[in-house]
Formats: C-alpha cells, sequence, structure tokens
C-alpha cells in the first residue's frame, strides 16, 4: 500500500537494530490509521516539530482512566489520525504471556485500532497506540471479552508493577509477582477512577537490586531485603576461587561496608555491617543467599522532575512482612493515600507534600515510629518543631 | 446485561511456563553462558532457559504475531518482556536453545542485553504520539542503538549501562536515574495565546504549574504573562494550558545526562547529573547526540574498573577527570541554581586539576 513518501524515515530502516519504521510500515499495510501516522511522523522528522495536540477527554463507561485522548494538528492532511486515542492496558503482572492470549489482543487491536503498540509502556502497561473516539468503547468491551482491562492514567493510582521475582529470579525475598496482582486486583477502583491529587504509582522489586526502579519512578515502593545472615555455601565458595575468580578484588575490595574478609580459604561475613547490597551474592550467586529471614523494605516519594524537583523515595519503613493477604501492606499504603488525598494541592505528588509538612508530621499521620533507618544523617540546622505535648505547659 | 469492569489484568500465574509453575520461588542460582543466553536452575535440579531480544518496543500486531510463532515453536507459547521493553523466550528443552539462536540471527532480532551491557534502551512517545515533546524518541533511540549494537551482543563493558530517553521534561520515561539519560528539551518561553488562554486555561492551575514562579495571571481578563527571566522552559505550563505552545523547531533539542543509577548494588541508587546542555535535534539520524554518547560510552569503558556503573567510576575519578577524559566543555550551565544548588557546590579545597 505505502503510498506516502518517507524519505526521511526510510533511513532509519537500515541498521542492525531492529527499526521501528518497519512496523510502523508493516501495520500501514493494513490500516490507514498507520498510513497516516507514518506521514505524520515524516512531517515531524522534516519540521523537527510534533503534530499532536491536547488530548481531550475520552474514556469508556464506568471509568475515568484507561484512555489517553490524542488528536492530530493537521488533520486536513491526515485525517485517519484526526483522531489517535492511545489506551493503557494492565500487563499481566511480571509481563508473562502466552502466545494464545498476545494473540487475541492483536485481533481486538487490529480490529479496533491502528495495529501499533507499544510492549510495553514505561509504567508497565501494554500500550495500544491510536483509534478513534467511536472505537474506544466496543474495543473496550472486546478487550474484556478477551481478559484484558484497562491501566491508571491521570489523578488515580496507575498500574502497578512488579520484578520477575520468585518467577525465576533466585534472589527473590518476597513474591513481587502475587503481592502486585493482589494489590492491582484489590485496587481496581483506585486504578480505574481518579480520585487522588495526581498520579500514585506502586512498583514492587522482590531484591534490593531493584530490577524494576522503584525507588527512582515510584511514590511508593516495595522492595524485598532480609534480616539475619547472608547464607554461605563454602563449597561453592571454594569451586569460585578455584575456577580462578578473585574473590578478594571483585567481591571483598568491592564491598562497601568492607564486611567481608578473604583468606584464601574462608570467606567470613561481618553481617551486623552489611547493608545488603547485593553486590557479593549477584556476583558469587551458587555460593551466597539472601538471609532466612524475608520481608520487605517500604520507601515513598519517588518522582520525575515536574514540579518541585525528582526525588528518590526514602525508607519510611526498614522491616515488614510480605505474606498473603498483604494486609499489614495495604493498610498502610491505605493511610497514606488518605493523608496524601486530605492535604495535597492539585497535581501534588506524595513526595512533594512530605516535603512541604515534614516527616514529622507525615509519620505521626499514618502512624509509623521515627527510626535511624529513615535518614542518612540526622538533622544540622536547628529548626526543630516540637509538638505541643512535649513541652512542659505549666510554668512554675 | 450490564457492561463487565473491573475485572483487572490475566492472572499471571496462567501465563507461567510449567516450568516456572513447578519451580515458582525455588530457584537456586543462574548462569549466563553467553551474551543474551540466562540459565536458571532450580532447587530441584529443573533448568529453565531464557533468550534474551532485542525489540524497537513500537511493535506492530504483526510482528507480535511473528514472535508468538517463535514462541509457540520453540517455548510452547510462553515468553515474557523485561522492564526494558526486551523479548524474553522462555524455555524448558535445552535441545530447542540452538535452533532458537539460529532462526533469531536469522529473522534479525539481536540476542544480547545481559550482564555488563547495553541492554535496551527505554524510551518515550516522542513525535510518534505525544504532545509535548521537544525531540523524537523511537528515531534517536534506534539510531543509537544502530552504532552501540556491539554493546548490546557481547558482555565486555565494566558494568552494565542503563540508557533511557524522554522526549521531554515530564520525563514519562524517568530517565533521571540512567547511567546516560539522553532528554529532550525545549530552550525557548512558552507562546501564550491569550485569545485563548481564557477560554481553555484554568488560570490558578497555569500559575501554579510552573516550578520558578515565572507565570503571573490576570483574573480579571483571564490571562497569563511569562516573565522570560525567570522561564527555565520546562513546558509543565502548556501541559495544563494548551495555548502557550513551547514548541520551537530550531531551539529544542537533547541534554546528555550521565551517572546515574536505580539498583542499590554496592552504592545507593542515585540521579544522572548534566554532562551536555544541548545538543541539535537532527533527524532521522541524530549525529551529534550519537557521537557524543558512544564517546562517553567509550572513554568509560576505557577508564572505568570492573564492576564499576557509570556514576561510580566518576565518584571515583571526580567530576574533573570526566570533564577532561571525555573532552566535554564545562559550562555555566553545569552549575546548578534550583533550591537545592548549593549542596553541590565544592565547599573544599579538596578538587583535582584535572
Amino acid at each position: 500500500m505505502a503510498k506516502r513518501e518517507t524519505p526521511l524515515l526510510d533511513q532509519l530502516e537500515g541498521g542492525k537494530w531492529p527499526s521501528f519504521v518497519k512496523d510502523l510500515k508493516q501495520a500501514a499495510e493494513k490500516s490507514p490509521m498507520a498510513e497516516d501516522l507514518l506521514g505524520q511522523l515524516e512531517l515531524s522528522y522534516k519540521e523537527k516539530i510534533g503534530h499532536w495536540k491536547h488530548g481531550g477527554i475520552v474514556g469508556v463507561k464506568g471509568y475515568g482512566s484507561g484512555v489517553i485522548g490524542r488528536y492530530s494538528d493537521c488533520p486536513e492532511r491526515f485525517p485517519n489520525v484526526q483522531a489517535f486515542h492511545t489506551m493503557r492496558i494492565n500487563h499481566p503482572t511480571g509481563w508473562f504471556y502466552k502466545t494464545d492470549t498476545l494473540r487475541r489482543l492483536c485481533d481486538v487491536w487490529d480490529k479496533h485500532g491502528s495495529g501499533l503498540t507499544n510492549m510495553h509502556g514505561s509504567t508497565g502497561d501494554a500500550i495500544l497506540l491510536g483509534t478513534t473516539t467511536d472505537h474506544i468503547q466496543p474495543c473496550f468491551d472486546d478487550l474484556t471479552e478477551a481478559g484484558f482491562d484497562l491501566g491508571g492514567s491521570g489523578s488515580a493510582l496507575r498500574t502497578p508493577s512488579a520484578c520477575v521475582g520468585p518467577g525465576r529470579c533466585e534472589w527473590a525475598c518476597i513474591d513481587s509477582l502475587d503481592a502486585c496482582y493482589n494489590i492491582t486486583m484489590d485496587f481496581q477502583d483506585k486504578i480505574h477512577r481518579p480520585m487522588f491529587p495526581y498520579k500514585f504509582k506502586i512498583k514492587i522489586a522482590a531484591c534490593p537490586n531493584d530490577c524494576v526502579a522503584s525507588i527512582a519512578r515510584s511514590d511508593l515502593a516495595v522492595i524485598g531485603t532480609w534480616k539475619g545472615d547472608i547464607r554461605i555455601d563454602p563449597g561453592e565458595v571454594a569451586a569460585y576461587a578455584a575456577a580462578g575468580f578473585d574473590i578478594q578484588a571483585e567481591v571483598c575490595d568491592l564491598c562497601p561496608t568492607k564486611c567481608m574478609e578473604w583468606d584464601g580459604k574462608k570467606l567470613k561475613i561481618y553481617n551486623e555491617d552489611c547493608t545488603r547490597c547485593m553486590h557479593c551474592i549477584n556476583l558469587m550467586p551458587k555460593a551466597l543467599r539472601p538471609g532466612e529471614e524475608k520481608g520487605a523494605t517500604i520507601l515513598i516519594g519517588g518522582k520525575a522532575p515536574i514540579l518541585q524537583g525528582a526525588l528518590l523515595s526514602w525508607v519510611i519503613v526498614p522491616f515488614m512482612k510480605i505474606e498473603p493477604p498483604y494486609g499489614e501492606l495495604k493498610e498502610l499504603i491505605l493511610k497514606i493515600q488518605d493523608w496524601w488525598d486530605e492535604n495535597g494541592k492539585s497535581r501534588e505528588r506524595l513526595g512533594e507534600l512530605v516535603k512541604r509538612m515534614g516527616m514529622r508530621v507525615f509519620l505521626r499521620a499514618v502512624g509509623l515510629p521515627a527510626v535511624p533507618q529513615m535518614v542518612k544523617a540526622p538533622r544540622t540546622n536547628p529548626y526543630v518543631f516540637f509538638w505541643p505535648e512535649d513541652i512542659q505547659k505549666e510554668v512554675k | 446485561m450490564a457492561p463487565q469492569t473491573d475485572i483487572g489484568p490475566p492472572d499471571y500465574k496462567t501465563m507461567l511456563p510449567p516450568v516456572i509453575a513447578r519451580n515458582y520461588g525455588k530457584w537456586r542460582y543462574h548462569e549466563i553462558p553467553e551474551p543474551g543466553f540466562m540459565v536458571h536452575t532450580a532447587e530441584s535440579g529443573e533448568k529453565l532457559y531464557t533468550v534474551r531480544a532485542g525489540s524497537p518496543r513500537l511493535l506492530s500486531t504483526d510482528h507480535i504475531r511473528e514472535i508468538c510463532e517463535i514462541a509457540d515453536k520453540y517455548c510452547d507459547g510462553y515468553l515474557r518482556f523485561t522492564s526494558r521493553h526486551n523479548i524474553e523466550f522462555l524455555l524448558s528443552d535445552k535441545g530447542k536453545v540452538a535452533p532458537l539462536l539460529a532462526e533469531l540471527e536469522k529473522r534479525g532480532y539481536p540476542v544480547g542485553g545481559t550482564g555488563h551491557a547495553i541492554s535496551n534502551i527505554v524510551h518515550t512517545q516522542g513525535w510518534v504520539h505525544c504532545h509535548t515533546p521537544a525531540t523524537d524518541a523511537s528515531g534517536p533511540v534506534k539510531a543509537l542503538m544502530d552504532e552501540i549494537y556491539d554493546y548490546f551482543v557481547t558482555m565486555k563493558l565494566p558494568n552494565h549501562v542503563r540508557i533511557a530517553l524522554a522526549c521531554c521534561l515530564n520525563m514519562c520515561g524517568a530517565v533521571h536515574c540512567s547511567d546516560i539519560a539522553i532528554l529532550g528539551i525545549h530552550r525557548t518561553v512558552p507562546k501564550p495565546d491569550n485569545t485563548r488562554v481564557p477560554n481553555v486555561c484554568e488560570i490558578p492551575n497555569t500559575v501554579a504549574s510552573c516550578p520558578t514562579g515565572a507565570i503571573r495571571g490576570d483574573m480579571k481578563t483571564k490571562t497569563v504573562t511569562v516573565n522570560d527571566e525567570k522561564c527555565m522552559y520546562c513546558g509543565n505550563c502548556y501541559s495544563v494550558c494548551p495555548a502557550m505552545p513551547i514548541a520551537d523547531p530550531d531551539n529544542d533539542g537533547i541534554s546528555i545526562w550521565v551517572g546515574g543509577k536505580v539498583s542499590n548494588a554496592r552504592s545507593a541508587p542515585s540521579f544522572s547529573k548534566l554532562a551536555i546542555p544541548f545538543l541539535p535535534n537532527n533527524p532521522p539520524r541524530w549525529p551529534e547526540v550519537v557521537d557524543a554518547v558512544k564517546n562517553i560510552i567509550e572513554v568509560y569503558a576505557t577508564h572505568a574498573r570492573k564492576h564499576e556503573r557509570v556514576g561510580e567510576w566518576i565518584d571515583r575519578v571526580g567530576w574533573e577527570r570526566f570533564f577532561s577524559l571525555t573532552k566535554i566543555p564545562f559550562t555555566d550551565k553545569h552549575i546548578d541554581d534550583f533550591d537545592m544548588a548549593t549542596e553541590t557546590f565544592h565547599s573544599s579545597t579538596l578538587f583535582k586539576w584535572r
């Protein structure tokens, strides 16, 4: 079909890395929407500017999120992308798929949309790129039939995501997949009906390697960790050494707390100094394993720069057991969201609110004790607030 | 019948290959015999073979069907995607690994992205589908991956290098904690169209959207003005007020940030820091951006010690050394002037000459 000339995009078809232009052209064989997308993108490449307008409000019955409105700013030239809305589809936790399920998703999208997707978006959803307003509801109905549901958008709980965890990883300290799925199912209302001051992201990583970037990218991060001693298999340690692996240089010397000693025969770990950074375990997975008492550290506040600068999540609960039905975790999340909902300004993320109100106020509101694990160091300024009850009221 | 709602995503448990279902939570260790090929061994002794392949992320349904066809042939119909958009073929039969690798090579799927490699670039929509981009996303990613392809299919770097691209400061791609971040930026102030502002914008929201307080609202006329001196072109006002367009083909472009990480391995997660304030948008292959990123990777590969991430290497040698080795000019734009700026200043005499 390819009726449009796309000399600039054509230059991105060559090269060793898989080309998105090939996928665009493949979709354009079947879909006039994809064909016009290709044309409009070529125009952007020529003019060095985007050609999409702000989204209007579009959606499906009973939901306030999951569909992002998108319109072309030059519909007279590209009428088939005049409306080109995105649908966010909540991915199966851990991004595991059976091919029959994936094919069903493809069939629905070929029927209702451009045939173009992102597998996946940054938050985790499968992104269906481009459909018209009148197709949104029928597409949603067919997606439901195929076993899929929409993810979050706007001032809602965004689609929670989790690392592969116990599905494949020997380092998993918590069942990241089950916890994420459980929370997702329990909080469907919060995902589909925006009711918060702004977006709220939850990410669950099963160990401190944090393969879902939860500290950087979520308002509430759950990260698997352990108490007690790293489990050592001395036979396997010896096997690594015998195979020529330099335990002193690659493990002990790079241990950030210098809590390991290797005398050429025996590996000794001073566990009380270990901060569970995973380096030694990452390098010697056969010989070293996380300790047996497992749980998670809960952190809050992570976000990208808009509005008041980027934040990395910080510790609010050093250790919590994460076991079905995840009551303690969910109760804490609800308390945090209630407080944020009560006090947050429009478009104020949780981290920004805590920054504005103070950890002291936050901790009291959600009923958490202050502990040294929360800070790198105590404050250096003397601008200290006291609660009224800290003060002796009656002056003698 | 009322339409069904809130059914949630498909249950992941129904998507797991039987070998995973049998050994769920009971994995013992893993090995990476070659780039893109991982073997996970369970306590039971059973093994799961994973082959990781690169993807453009923007996939047509027919491309997905092709992936399904491959997964049916070699993986009994089971696969997954990674948090960096790679495709993972999950096999229980070791005998099928070699034929799968051969088929992937024949079909042009790069296999790699494991261990000390450059994995796929996490990125945003860009001109393909976003309304606020300062650059494209898929295009620069494709151009760069073509050039650094070798680092995807090998494991020869000091550690892995995570690259991410966001096409504007909104950072849907949350690139702010990457070894190398490619960030689209605007450099000119938004121009409020005050004939449209009263109809399409809420003034208090628009005023509140500005991180530096550069926007002043006039509630009477329902218009806004922008203080050019205070505006740093983030575009957030445009996100809430469509009548304040900010895109500028001649001045929009890309900035490069380095040294961030998300994992807790060895050192704490950290933000990426500014390396190059501006590079021009030069579609379709963004040569300036590709060269700049390649240069940083190569200097890092030459000078970092084994297991050092980009940020850990820079922390050890110092930023003075980073700028002298990469030959990137240091400018006044590199010095922070936002609210926590002074924390980044050298309040000591403990610096290096280069």
